[in-house]
């Protein structure tokens, strides 16, 4: 199903055309909240919560900024729900591990309408707040990054959104759409029934689809698919041995801020904080005496393994881990080439179905035979 | 200069490939030395990061022994192993640590020959490979 309605805006009047939007659907009842990217007082814009038609004005859902991934949002309000409805809208990304979440049970889906966009990219916080102090907008941002240039003066897009495949949401009920639209022009799109329903209540108008919108999607996803490929290559080329992956992540101090970024690092107490690595100073002894000195903080390589092996068969490539190291580590490129492989082995594609079994819930009797090599 | 002996870590399940090594042992099967066996309750106990450490630690190899297909004392332990297994070898053989170091055989109670050959056969491996490429490493893989 693919249904369309078309909302046109005078220059710099985006987000008061989607903000009568959201208005609407809190107006007509057809959410009880919006979770939406909204223009915090001074500066940021961040997900904020919307329950009131009289506070929408301030929605800005096409900042390039995601402060936060809206997964772990949606996990806080809904593991626990309200019973409520809530429309949320997500980047691409943020969808794709809600999906992952939904399956581990610290999403529910029940009572939430899913509303995508396409994604331009999204820069790194501090940039976000340079963007804006040069007097950057969303709409000036979308149009310059649809013509090609994400770059401001000394900033561009994280790395992650440069190789990001998928520009366009799946798996939601509604996709904002703002690739092939033209200007002037967001087109708003159902994706499910529920979207169908929503979009119609809403009083929006169906129109067309945008012309120009499948080929400018292919064609974007294209050029950031081989972005992606020429990134793997490189990386693996350059990590591919234990010596090069401890070079890789020498600058590590163990704070673990990327796990709590991640959106998928599903564990509720990550084990590396818990007694387990609490070694005794005895411990800490043998070890160093084992080669004469011992770096501290220990168990680096062990956490990134760990964490790879945990959840690279979910990771979305956000690059939240890399937006999060205090020491610049560029983690995304590691957790991509590690997942790439770790999903194909198990045909697998994190945030690609709701109805994917998740490799590790399963198993088989007739399968994988190659491991062992041995029939009986 | 002495030849090179791995270390193998071997990770046995309890209920087969343990009892397997048991029976070599009282049939006078000699098997190379070089396995330090683990005993578990189960193949599928095995925590990928038993095998994680045991290779940041120096093992030049790791073997996983668990029962049958069908017949794991808890049901289906040794194929949730076996996803984990295939899972882990994805990751540690982009870093230098593939298949041929990191082996899961299934050997029955009865099947003390069949641990033999297996412990054999790992060990010639691993001779042939060399030391593990995180060997000397030392402090830094902790
Ligand atoms: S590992 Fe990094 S890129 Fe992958 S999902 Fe987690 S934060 Fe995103
Ligand atoms: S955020 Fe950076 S320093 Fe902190 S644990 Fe992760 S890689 Fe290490
Ligand atoms: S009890 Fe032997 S593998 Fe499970």
């Amino acid at each position: 199903m693919a249904e369309y309605a078309k909302l046109s805006f005078q220059k710099g009047g985006l987000n008061k055309e989607l903000a009568a939007f959201f208005r609407g659907l809190l107006e007509n009842g057809a959410v009880d909240g919006v979770l939406v990217p909204m223009a915090q007082n001074h500066k940021w814009v961040r997900l904020t919560l919307v329950t009131s038609a009289s506070h929408t004005a301030g929605v800005d859902p096409f900042a390039p900024v995601a402060a936060v991934s809206g997964a772990k949002i949606a996990s806080s309000l809904t593991s626990r729900p309200s019973g409520r409805t809530i429309a949320m809208v997500l980047r691409p990304c943020e969808i794709r591990a809600v999906v992952e979440l939904a399956k581990l049970k610290q999403v529910n889906l029940d009572d939430v309408l899913l509303i995508g966009m396409d994604c331009l990219g999204r820069y790194e916080n501090t940039d976000f707040v340079k963007f804006q102090e040069q007097g950057g907008t969303s709409e000036a941002f979308l149009e310059n990054a649809l013509a090609g240039k994400t770059s401001g003066p000394d900033f561009d897009i994280v790395g992650a959104c440069k190789i990001c495949e998928f520009p366009t949401a799946a798996n939601a009920d509604l996709s904002l759409c703002a690739i092939g639209g033209g200007n002037g022009a967001v087109f708003i799109e159902a994706l499910t029934e529920k979207g169908g329903q929503t979009l119609e209540k809403s009083g929006m108008k169906p129109s067309e689809a945008p012309a120009g919108r499948n080929e400018a999607v292919k064609k974007l996803a294209a050029a950031r698919l081989e972005a992606r490929d020429k990134k793997f290559a490189e990386f693996r080329a350059e990590v591919n041995s234990f010596e090069a992956l401890a070079d890789k992540l020498a600058g590590c101090v163990n704070c673990y801020n990327c796990r709590v970024a991640c959106p998928v690092c599903y564990c509720k107490e990550c084990v590396f904080i818990t007694d387990t690595f609490r070694h005794t100073g005895e411990q800490f002894m043998m070890w160093a005496e084992q080669s004469g000195m011992l770096k501290m903080p220990t168990d680096t390589m062990f956490y990134h393994l760990t964490r790879l092996t945990h959840m690279s068969l979910f990771c979305v490539g956000c690059g939240q881990c890399t937006s999060a190291c205090p020491n610049g580590l560029d983690l995304m490129p590691l957790f991509r080439t590690c997942a790439e492989k770790t999903q194909a082995r198990f045909d697998y594609q994190a945030g690609r179905s709701l109805e994917e079994e998740q490799p590790m819930a399963g198993f088989a009797t007739d399968e994988l035979i190659e491991v062992t090599g041995q029939v009986k | 200069m002495s030849e090179f002996e791995p270390k193998i870590v071997a990770f046995f399940c309890n209920w087969c490939t343990f009892t397997a090594a048991d029976l070599a042992g009282t049939s006078r099967l000699s098997y190379p030395p070089n396995l330090k066996i683990i005993r578990v309750m189960c193949s599928g106990m095995v925590d990928p990061k038993y095998v994680i450490k045991a290779f940041l630690n120096g093992a030049d190899g790791v073997l996983i022994g668990g029962c049958w297909p069908g017949d794991c004392h808890y049901i289906n332990g040794n194929l949730k192993a076996r996803r984990r297994v295939a899972l882990l070898t994805e990751v540690l053989k982009q870093y230098g640590i593939g298949e041929e170091r990191f082996w899961l055989r299934w050997i029955a109670a009865s099947e003390g020959t069949m641990l033999r050959e297996v412990a054999v056969q790992m060990t010639a491996k691993l001779k042939e490979l060399g030391p593990s490429p995180l060997k000397n490493m030392g402090q830094m893989a902790i």
